[in-house]
């Protein structure tokens, strides 16, 4: 359940909410880590639910001494409400079968919150992909129906690719086509309900492989950039070396700590 | 998948946690209502059960209604136990007023209805002396602390851990919390999770004061260095007045750790 931070419940309608699928390379929640931490996104509530595996730790987002001690947990809400954006934050995994519940939970939430989109940040295993998705670019949309007619047109002039369907049981040669999301987690759920339930949402994702995820999550937020223009795009001087996507401090020791001399 | 250096294509683990759910939607699609029983019965069996002392039975109202509290005390793992004993349970009289009884296919007791006291995995106390002081319903004005250990291989530096000095002790907490911490934050990227972080997510959320006390340490067993780390939790303003005698504490926990090193050592 959300729970704001305030006394007052924030007014969500017609904002628009990025989310992350937690998925393979955690692709989407860095994206979502970049978004947050370049925008300066203030936190306005919690999402409180027993379907993640709890956590804590002080502010992902520090840039001083004075905002380092503000506690987070496993599911927070941030909001930029000049952009009207709102961005959902999940950082630890779901607990064995209760990721149908928190599906339910949370698209209760965003239909009650009367947000005017969602979208869903997610990735899928690159292993996974035909002779076709390899020779293509890595990134894929999925609308659901209520979506459909209002950014189509947008969608087409971006020339952006649909995620396929593929068979639903690939070792049977005349299965019937759907749309698979291998190692993208709750994304296919939250895509099917979504559809059935008539909520206007978008999923976009990228084809990735466990690693560094860093470069995978930078490109994730390009591309959304490129549809919602969140920041301005980076002007076209190429000796222009700043990135326009600031990294949160909690990226620091992503790959563990210091290394002890003696190995060497 | 992934290739390894010998030729073999292996699955990789994903550390989205993701393998499960094709799992999940295939058992969605194949289960029986006999499976969806059984899957039933199995999560009324993992429900963690608060029972009252005196009746052993389900308690009726919930533990801090019965006993409302201005402080709440909890400790995790052997270490924090060992120092709440020691150091603050051994002034006054505590009694125990209820237990929480949980199991899960990880256990190794077979009967859950009868579980023996000795089984309990989580026992409350109360002092007797000063009923505002619980030793386990969100009160505004209630203040929580928890004292857990962690292996100092979890703790993320730019230097390497071997160089670290342990055990040291660092503190998250909650917005409300006002007092001074009686050592560091833990600083970012650092977190905790499992029991202490839902303790204190719950904190945070409803607004309650708490702080968790964390001890690093190279020894998970149960180690009078260890749990010594803890003192500097002793000079807290919540603590403080629950303290009584230090030395004397000092002793019940050596006496603590004899008791557990003779049942610990097979060659005796």
């Amino acid at each position: 359940m959300f729970v704001p931070c305030g006394d007052s419940v924030p007014d969500l309608a017609g904002c628009t909410l990025l989310m992350p699928a937690v998925s393979v390379g955690n692709v989407g929640q860095l994206a979502i880590d970049l978004i947050i931490s370049t925008l300066n996104m203030c936190k306005i509530g919690y999402f409180y639910t027993d379907c993640l595996v709890p956590m804590v730790g002080n502010n992902p987002y520090a840039t001083a001494e004075e905002n380092s001690t503000e506690l987070s947990i496993n599911a927070e809400v941030y909001a930029s409400p000049s952009k009207k954006l709102v961005a959902l934050q999940l950082r630890s995994i779901f607990i064995k079968y209760k990721s149908k519940s928190f599906c339910e939970k949370l698209l209760s939430w965003v239909k009650r919150s009367n947000c005017a989109k969602v979208v869903v940040l997610s990735s899928s295993h690159s292993y996974h992909r035909n002779d076709l998705q390899l020779r293509s670019t890595p990134f894929r949309y999925l609308l659901t129906p209520p979506m459909q007619k209002s950014v189509q047109n947008k969608i087409q002039s971006l020339n952006w690719e649909e995620m396929e369907k593929s068979p639903c049981i690939p070792e049977i040669d005349d299965s019937e086509f759907c749309v698979r999301i291998p190692g993208g987690g709750i994304t296919k759920k939250l895509y099917d309900e979504g559809c059935s339930k008539e909520i206007p949402m978008v999923i976009l994702l990228k084809f990735v492989s466990e690693g560094d995820n860093i470069p995978d999550a930078l490109g994730l937020v390009e591309y959304l950039n490129e549809w919602l223009q969140i920041i301005k795009p980076c002007c076209d001087d190429p000796s222009a070396s700043a990135l326009p996507w600031k990294m949160p401090s909690s990226w620091r020791l992503l790959f563990g700590s210091g290394l002890p001399p003696a190995l060497f | 998948m992934a290739a390894t250096f010998f030729g073999e294509v292996v699955r990789a683990p994903c550390r989205a946690g993701t393998e499960d759910e094709e799992e999940e939607e295939e058992e969605g699609r194949r289960e029986t209502p006999e499976d969806e029983e059984v899957r039933h019965q199995l999560a009324r069996k993992r429900e963690v059960r608060l029972l009252g002392r005196q009746t052993k039975t389900t308690l009726e109202v919930s533990l801090l209604e019965k006993y409302p509290c201005s402080k709440f005390i909890i400790a995790i793992g052997n270490n924090a136990v060992a120092f709440l004993s020691s150091f603050i349970m051994n002034s006054g009289v505590w009694e125990e007023v209820g237990c929480a009884k949980l199991w899960n296919e990880w256990c190794r007791t077979v009967d859950t209805t009868h579980l023996s006291p000795t089984e309990a995995f989580c026992v409350f106390y109360h002092l007797k002396s000063n009923p505002s002081v619980f030793g386990s319903c969100p009160r505004k004005n209630m203040q929580v602390t928890i004292l857990t250990c962690r292996h100092v291989t979890d703790y993320k530096t730019s230097e390497s851990t071997s160089s670290l000095h342990t055990p040291f002790l660092k503190a998250l907490k909650t917005q409300n919390f006002r007092e001074p911490p009686c050592c560091s934050l833990l600083e970012q990227p650092n977190i905790v999770h499992d029991l202490p972080a839902a303790v204190l997510s719950y904190c945070q959320v409803w607004k309650i004061s708490a702080i968790l006390y964390l001890c690093y340490t190279d020894v998970m067993k149960l180690d009078l260095i260890t749990v010594e780390a803890f003192k500097p939790v002793l000079s807290s303003r919540s603590l403080r007045s629950l303290v009584k005698n230090i030395p004397q504490s000092t002793e019940i926990l050596k006496k603590l750790m004899t008791t557990n090193e003779i049942q610990s050592n097979i060659y005796t």
